[in-house]
């Protein structure tokens, strides 16, 4: 993770962002998990002296961080991008309450769309909710900025948001750590019934504090030695910030600079120095044009997404092909490259428990209604099982809608969402489709951990963050407690009797579900078990092992007679699910044990 | 210490170490005293996809991506790999590739489906503006008599290809491999530094 020299640390910028808050002396962390933040809590939680816990979706995480905030705690919430739109209920009044101990709430945007479902910028999300938005471009960036970050929210009573994206928070850069300040943990609760009880009366005034407030930040914005001129060429300015610095500092070296740490409230005093400057600025970002707009506002003459793509990330190439549209760089040769390279789409795991509850749902041609998770890659092909995903929690909602709709439907409908999912955002769509009386199953497929992110606890593991035991909450009890009268547990390991629970789920006139379970392949511990091999003179290549997509099952490049493919099973990677074994028609799959024995 | 940054990056299939072994070359370049910036993409490459890692070292180095067509030695974990991103490397620059060939699960045959190539760094040559030196990582491994090698023989490679110290490297190397594995990986390191010395003469 890290290596030192001259007291300075190569630092992913989530680990940075972690250290930064631990400086500050922030002694409570709280986060639902989301590629690229996932891993500032697990780094924070290893400081000793502070608290850290997973909660089960974005909106209690911002709701347990407020109420940690009240009692005077220095507060860390983070989460992804979208997350936040889970969390802008309570975040868009609590930017009217304000704070009590500092709160800073990280957003880790993801574009290119890397993991996610969408790429939106938040610091329009900052902007809306009346919050300021820091936005590093680096490491050591995103531990000043976050360090600052709790004593801005407290001088100014207000949340603030660290935006960071995916290129900062997974690379690596060099970071100058300082000192860590003692943790502030609050006494107790103190009352304030004007400012934490957000009826209309007490919020209207708040409303205006708000306001007010946002034109002292934009004060402090404009002084801030962290939105930097740097003020050399009188030719050609640009106004740019993020990761999207480093790429046009590298390709313009010779170019005035306003590089945005604070892209809101914005510095519009510097950014009007700049383009006084200046005979002619531009201003490069990715995703929105935040900062351009922000200018524009203030009646100054910059061009931006007129060259600069508005979609996908930014890096060298396509800052430079802007720049060459903008008429400031050479256009350079296009490289040719080898046209076609095989292509290696990311699979469900080798043992993945998803894969048995997939085949039986295609067995049946369901449609399927799908939600986040490992399980989402069902989509793909081979299995090409999965039909809608949306965002955390919606399987269970469209599901309800389409067969409330339907007038002639095709297929079986089900649901399927994972645990976490599940906990996340999934208990009240199951509450609707019983309370409609709705003849539709629901699959969740149980795993017992958050997988896709790195396997992170969730309240279903018995373990939390700190490593103490807590109760685990069941999903049958969950499924029970909201008045589902049909529930099956599967064993995704065993295809026939699985294929035939999900059938009589299926069956059942009512709204019913399958809890599909066992244990992820990879976490907490990675499945090892005896390895299977085939049998070259056995396999009649029907390819019916090929169908359930097992990254360990491969073209061995022999033929049969009839010159179809023989499958192969790299050992290392099989964990000895069998699964490949009860659809094999000819008995060819048999455990590498075995064979050695047969040979011996 | 030259001002000009210099562009390495390792390339592999999920779950082949590329990022241990992009950890330890950086390692190896903030020891030896440069500015670094690294970057990766996490998240389904764990799920057997296409795994890059961008490592740019020098005395001040902005970008953490690097640029089309400018990386000075790239390490490819597997064949095709090598030939995915052989257009890549810089003219002059190095592409030392594993001969490791590890086709993804494929299943019935689909109209036009891209096959396995047959001779993946054959084919890299037509866009590798630089030296190819393959590397022979499985049979090096068993002669060492471990199959558990090819990182640390990929390593060995590169070494010879930056400037380095290779006391930096295998001070770095006897840090942090198992105590136990110490000899074994310092002896697959030289293996792999020879390896590209035979491919020059």
């Amino acid at each position: 993770m890290s290596e030192k020299k001259d007291n300075r640390l190569l630092l992913y910028g989530n680990d940075a962002i972690a250290h930064g808050a631990r400086e500050a002396g922030c002694y409570f962390a709280v986060a639902y998990p989301g590629t690229p933040s996932s891993e500032i809590l697990p780094a924070f939680a290893q400081f000793p002296g502070v608290f850290a816990k997973w909660s089960p979706n974005e909106k209690v995480a911002v709701e347990v961080g407020i109420g940690a905030s009240l009692t005077g705690t220095r507060t860390l919430v983070t989460m992804k991008h979208v997350g936040v739109n889970v969390a802008m209920d309570p975040l868009m009044t609590f930017t009217y309450s304000g704070v009590r101990g500092g709160f800073v709430l990280v957003s880790a945007d993801d574009p290119e769309m890397h993991s996610s479902q969408n790429e939106q910028d938040n610091r329009c999300i900052a902007k809306f909710a009346k919050m300021p938005v820091f936005d590093p471009s680096n490491s050591q960036d995103a531990h000043d900025f976050t360090k600052l970050a709790f004593d801005i929210s407290e001088r100014f009573n207000t949340p603030v948001m660290l935006r960071e994206t995916t290129r900062v928070a997974h690379a690596q850069t060099m970071v100058s750590l300082g000192e860590w300040a003692e943790p502030v943990r609050g006494e107790h609760f103190v009352r304030e019934t004007s400012r934490f009880v957000m009826m209309p009366n007490f919020a209207r005034p708040r409303h205006a504090f708000a306001e007010q407030r946002s034109l002292d930040l934009q004060k402090w914005s404009n002084e801030w030695e962290g939105n930097r001129l740097e003020l050399t060429s009188r030719k050609i300015g640009v106004i740019t910030g993020g990761i999207a610095y480093n790429y046009v500092r590298e390709l313009l070296p010779d170019a005035s600079y306003l590089k945005v740490g604070m892209p809101w409230p914005f510095p519009g005093d510097k950014a009007r120095e700049l383009c006084e400057y200046c005979d002619r600025v531009i201003v490069v970002e990715e995703l929105e044009p935040f900062l351009e707009e922000e200018a524009k506002i203030i009646g100054l003459e910059v061009e931006g997404k007129k060259y600069v793509p508005r979609e996908g990330e930014l890096n060298l190439d396509r800052v430079a092909e802007a720049l060459v549209k903008a008429g400031l760089l050479e256009k350079s040769p296009v490289l040719p490259r080898a046209a076609a390279v095989i292509p290696r789409p990311p699979v469900l795991c080798a043992g993945c428990p998803h894969r048995g509850i997939y085949m039986a749902l295609k067995k049946v041609n369901a449609d399927v209604y799908g939600d986040i998770g490992c399980y989402t890659l069902a989509a793909l092909p081979p299995l090409e099982t999965l039909h809608t995903c949306f965002c955390m929690g919606a399987s269970i909602g469209n599901s309800i809608g389409t067969k409330l709709t339907e007038r002639d439907p095709k297929h079986p409908q089900v649901a399927v969402i994972g645990d976490g999912t599940f906990y996340h955002s999934g208990i009240t769509g199951l509450l609707d489709a019983v309370t409609s009386n709705l003849d539709i199953t629901i699959v969740i497929v149980d795993n017992g951990i958050t997988a896709m992110t790195g396997g992170q606890e969730n309240a279903g593991t018995g373990v939390d963050l700190m490593g103490n035991t807590v109760p685990a909450v069941k999903i049958e009890e969950i499924v029970t407690a909201l008045g589902v009268k049909k529930l099956v547990v599967a064993d995704t390991y065993n295809f026939d009797t699985t294929l035939a629970q999900l059938r009589e789920a299926i069956d059942y006139p009512g709204t019913s579900v399958v809890i599909a379970r066992r244990p992820c392949a990879l976490f907490p511990k990675k499945l090892k078990t005896d390895p299977y091999v085939v049998l070259d003179d056995i396999c009649n290549g029907c390819a019916a092992c090929f169908r359930i997509g097992c990254p360990a099952i491969s073209d061995s490049g022999n033929r049969t007679e009839k010159g179809l493919a023989i499958a192969q099973i790299d050992p290392a990677a099989c964990t000895g699910c069998k699964l490949c074994v009860q659809v094999c028609p000819v008995d060819a799959i048999i455990p590498l044990a075995k064979r050695q024995e047969v040979i011996a | 210490m030259n001002g000009k940054t210099t562009n390495v990056m390792i390339v592999g299939v999920g779950g082949q170490g590329v990022v241990l072994a992009s950890n330890i070359l950086c390692a190896v370049v903030v020891e030896a005293g440069y500015d670094v910036k690294k970057s990766e993409i996490h998240g389904m490459s764990q799920r057997g996809g296409v795994v890059t890692s961008d490592i740019r070292f020098g005395s001040e180095v902005l970008s953490p991506l690097i640029a089309h067509g400018t990386v000075d030695v790239m390490l490819a974990f597997e064949a095709a790999e090598a030939m995915r991103f052989a257009h890549e490397v810089t003219p002059g620059g190095m592409l030392i590739s594993s001969t490791t060939r590890l086709a993804p699960p494929k299943g019935p045959t689909r109209k036009g489906q891209v096959e396995y190539p047959a001779m993946p760094l054959k084919e890299a040559e037509e866009f590798c503006r630089g030296r190819i030196i393959p590397i022979d990582t499985d049979s090096i491994s068993r002669e060492l008599g471990n199959p558990r090698l090819a990182n640390t023989i990929l390593l060995g490679a590169l070494s010879a290809g930056l400037e380095v110290e290779e006391t930096v490297w295998t001070a770095m190397i006897r840090k942090m491999v198992p105590p136990k594995t110490i000899d074994l990986n310092l002896a697959a390191f030289q293996r792999g530094r020879e390896s590209v010395a035979l491919a020059e003469a």
